[in-house]
């Protein structure tokens, strides 16, 4: 069984690579580097507020780009090609193929904010030319950055397993949006009344929270991460991801394949 | 058998020996590849999903291990859906089937079966060698013996020249080459294609016979679906008919053909249609100074005698073969009046 | 089919208990972090930068901020806060999304200018606002009224207001009191009647229920001032009359011929310390008042 999911992850990874859409990586670098010199030239003592602010941003929205556009042809784009009839003609268990699909979707962001990541540290050097330890707190926002990928892919996934590619696109798209502004959504239903107070309220929390993820601003300022929030940032974002990987397989399990 | 003979008292016993053998394997029937009990789909079209669909009623049929069984039947008859049943694609509605002896949802089966879909698309990003090698780690196939029959398999499908070009360059025939190349991977004993001729050029047709037939010696059951009926004349032991969702007609290619009234043509000499053969309803078709008509067997002595009577010259009386496809039309034909004549 | 059943049961259990634990985690990180939403404008307080980064969609934006400006206030009020300096940026940053999102300036009116524990205690950042809001908005009358309020409230510059009321008035369908309130001004700023008349004025047409309870404790608190002044005034009479304090209230009242004893809009009678000063019964319930209260009252906080 594990090694069926391992032989599905690996293939996605692979397919991500030929995909081409690694390639992504030249442009982020292009984009950074020129930044860097950029600023470097300018030096108004903001130099690493931007390189920080700028790498980080574009670490993660690059990534969520990626994670939707790949994700959402995972199972939707199999199913219209065809692809899959043949692999579930295999003793692979329908589960095992959603499972596969994730863990592979996720290794390909993590390779490529591996990446991305030494292309801001690189910039970052160039600008700075020093490294206090301040600057370590980088991990800690790349490290949260990465649990927000597993969120989206898991959302990804769960819309791909029952709607059509540009559906799934808008869907996940929306979510990532709406989570960023996950707190203000909790303010709204905390001022309504009534039901639909109970309904803004459930609302607010099944969407995902992103905003705890984001501590770019915090960290471009030096303000180190709580190591509460470190633990509570990683449960949460388990915790999410299996509950769109279960919902995922509730839906995959019962879908008749036309 | 040159050599020693059995002495003289032994003959007889060695016949009741054999005799009693014999009564004893037919008492243990061989159990069939595939048993289909009363499988049924029927879907829920429309926006509110009001409307039924019936794609399959419902089915009942045994596909005996060993032989090459062919489905037929017209396009949207319900084979695909079939299929796709069978395989877990879809789940039924009513019905259950058993794959080799055990019931079809068990996960264990599929390592015994190989699929190939109609028109079939594989992951073109990945070479010909990769994508068998895939198949081969899902199917659960161990490392060694992978490599092997990768190779192996390439080389049967023809392949072995193209292994390491990606797929997004092969062409239909190509594919559809690949196709069987996985199906057959893991070394099956049951193997389900899904109009596996379809799209293939003549040489490209007669290549996927060729593998068919030599599933078969290798002891293999072959499924296989399709619409174009001299291949199932040429390739199948049994034969199963299906039109719009339902059953029609089974049982070995002989038996359905013979049932069919044979047909006789008639050759002569002239250049127009004397009105007695037109009224007989025969096909009738004039080329130079010769007429050509298709009658049936039993209009055969009526039309002869019409003839001499009007002193036409005779050329040629030929008995055609029956094919499957007069049995087909001849069924799905009354099918329709039934249908109509119901209404 | 029992392995599917199987498979959809351990799913299913699986998706509510990572349901239900997800959203407790959620619980929990909202408590790390009560100040969550306003990092970024302690860091990034300018409105313009952050209209920039608003892609346009500008009035989205603009009630997200008001949003969390009002939680924001909602939330320090609670707890003793000695200051709320994040207030003026997040209604700047609102108003500079949406210029015309009056509520915004109302509520800068009441809860900007005055000093903690009841507001930011930043009247000049009111008056920016105000005019700000002026300047987009000026077919308003609201908007003169409310700047007057801060120059007469806040800073007692009575000349300033009464020019806000005057210039005011001239606005098409200004209220009619405009008017009233800059004659008022001119001749009678320091008393009761005219801040009475401001307090009623804003609690009559407000349409933010946070604005107007404020204006109502505001009310009732002047009602108690100038009943606490007039009893006062007769205790210091008496005094003038007697050489002595009066002994009890109803001494008190029959010097000075009042029949009905007065009590305050709860309609609780005022009592009188034995130093003679008159006080109200129960100071919590009169949180802007500022006469009548015991000494050493420390006055508690009420919630928005």
């Amino acid at each position: 069984m594990k090694a069926r999911i391992a032989h599905i992850a690996s293939n996605t990874f692979r397919e991500a690579v030929r995909d081409r859409v690694l390639y992504n990586l030249i442009a982020f670098a292009l984009l950074l580097s020129g930044a860097a010199v950029l600023v470097g030239q300018i030096s108004i003592e903001i130099e690493k507020l931007v390189v920080i602010n700028l790498g980080l941003t574009a670490v993660s929205l690059f990534g969520v780009v990626i994670a939707i556009f790949i994700g959402i042809g995972l199972v939707s784009k199999e199913i219209e090609k065809r692809t899959l009839y043949t692999v579930l003609s295999r003793p692979v268990r329908r589960w095992e193929f959603i499972v596969g699909k994730f863990f592979g979707l996720a290794g390909t962001l993590v390779v490529n904010t591996f990446f991305m990541a030494i292309g801001v540290f690189a910039a970052f050097f160039y600008v700075s030319r020093t490294f206090a330890r301040a600057h370590s707190l980088i991990f800690g926002a790349l490290y949260f950055i990465v649990l927000e990928f597993l969120i989206i892919c898991s959302l990804a996934l769960l819309f791909s397993s029952f709607s059509s590619p540009l559906l799934s696109a808008v869907f996940a798209f929306s979510l990532f949006v709406i989570g960023s502004f996950a707190e203000d959504l909790r303010n709204f239903a905390g001022m309504a009344h009534g039901v639909s107070r109970w309904f803004a309220t459930a609302a607010a929390y099944l969407v995902p929270n992103f905003s705890a993820f984001n501590v770019i601003t915090s960290i471009a300022h030096e303000q180190p991460v709580a190591r509460q929030l470190i633990l509570q940032n990683t449960l949460y974002a388990l915790f999410y991801a299996t509950m769109a990987l279960s919902g995922a397989v509730l839906i995959f399990e019962h879908r008749d394949l036309k | 058998m040159s050599g020693a003979h059995p002495p003289l008292y032994c003959r007889p016993l060695l016949h009741i020996i054999f005799l009693q053998a014999k009564d004893a394997l037919d008492l243990v029937p061989s159990m069939p590849a595939i048993e289909i009990l009363g499988l049924e789909k029927t879907y829920s079209v429309g926006f509110w999903r009001k409307r039924p669909k019936r794609a399959l009623h419902p089915l009942t049929l045994n596909v005996e291990d060993g032989e090459i069984f062919g489905f037929l039947g017209p396009n949207g008859a319900g084979k695909t859906t079939t299929l796709k049943l069978l395989m877990g694609l879809v789940f039924p509605t009513a019905g259950s089937a058993r794959i080799l002896g055990r019931d079809w949802t068990d996960a264990s089966v599929k390592a015994q079966i190989g699929f190939l879909p109609e028109q079939p698309y594989f992951y073109d990003y990945l070479t010909a060698h990769e994508l068998l090698e895939y198949y081969g780690q899902l199917s659960g196939v161990p490392a060694k013996q992978r490599k092997q029959r990768v190779e192996q398999v390439l080389h049967q499908v023809g392949l072995r020249d193209v292994q390491g070009v990606q797929l997004r360059k092969f062409s239909k025939g190509m594919l559809q080459r690949v196709g069987i190349g996985q199906a057959i991977l893991h070394d099956p004993k049951l193997v389900f294609f899904d109009e596996p001729m379809s799209g293939l050029d003549p040489m490209g047709r007669r290549e996927v016979r060729d593998l068919m037939e030599q599933l078969k010696h290798e002891g293999k059951t072959v499924f296989f679906s399709t619409h174009i009926l001299s291949d199932a004349e040429a390739l199948c032991d049994r034969v199963a008919i299906i039109h719009k969702g339902e059953l029609r007609g089974v049982g070995a290619v002989e038996d359905l053909t013979s049932s069919v009234q044979g047909k006789v043509e008639v050759i002569w000499q002239g250049t127009q249609i004397p009105a007695a053969i037109k009224a007989l309803g025969a096909e009738c078709h004039v080329s130079g100074d010769r007429v050509r008509a298709i009658i049936t067997e039993n209009q055969q002595d009526a039309v002869i005698d019409s003839l001499r009577r009007d002193r036409y010259r005779l050329i040629a009386v030929t008995p055609v073969r029956t094919s499957l496809e007069a049995y087909f039309v001849e069924k799905l034909q009354r099918a329709e009046t039934v249908a109509g004549r119901a209404i | 089919m029992k392995y599917r059943r199987k498979i959809t049961w351990v799913a299913g259990v699986c998706l509510l208990l990572s349901l239900t634990a997800s959203s407790l985690v959620l619980h929990h990180i909202d408590h790390l972090r009560p100040q969550a939403t306003l990092d970024e404008v302690l860091f990034i307080s300018s409105p313009t930068v952050i209209k920039r980064a608003s892609l346009g969609y500008d009035g989205l934006m603009a009630c997200i901020y008001w949003t969390r400006a009002v939680q924001y206030f909602g939330s320090r009020h609670h707890y003793s806060a000695s200051s709320y300096n994040l207030l003026a940026p997040l209604l700047e940053i609102t108003t500079h999304l949406d210029p015309h999102l009056l509520v915004a300036y109302e509520f800068g009116t009441s809860f900007l200018a005055p000093k903690p524990p009841f507001g930011a205690g930043q009247p000049e950042r009111a008056i920016a606002l105000m005019q700000y809001g002026i300047l987009n908005n000026p077919d308003n009358w609201r908007l003169y009224y409310d700047l007057g309020f801060v120059y007469y409230m806040e800073l007692k510059d009575y000349r300033n207001a009464a020019e806000t009321f005057e210039r005011g008035s001239h606005v098409h369908n200004a209220h009619p009191f405009l008017k009233i309130l800059a004659a008022q001004m001119a001749q009678h700023a320091g008393e009761y009647q005219t801040a009475r008349m401001l307090w009623s004025a804003t609690y009559q047409t407000t349409q933010d229920e946070y604005i107007k309870r404020n204006a109502l404790r505001h009310l009732r608190a002047l009602r108690v001032d100038e009943d606490v002044q007039r009893l006062q005034e007769g205790v210091t009479r008496f005094g003038e009359r007697t050489g002595r304090l009066p002994s009890s209230m109803s001494e008190l009242l029959a010097a000075e011929g009042i029949a009905a004893t007065p009590t305050d809009p709860d309609g609780h009678p005022y009592k009188m310390a034995p130093e003679g000063r008159i006080e109200v019964r129960v100071p919590d319930d009169f949180p802007f008042a500022t006469k009548g209260l015991p000494p050493g009252y420390k006055p508690k906080y009420q919630d928005l």
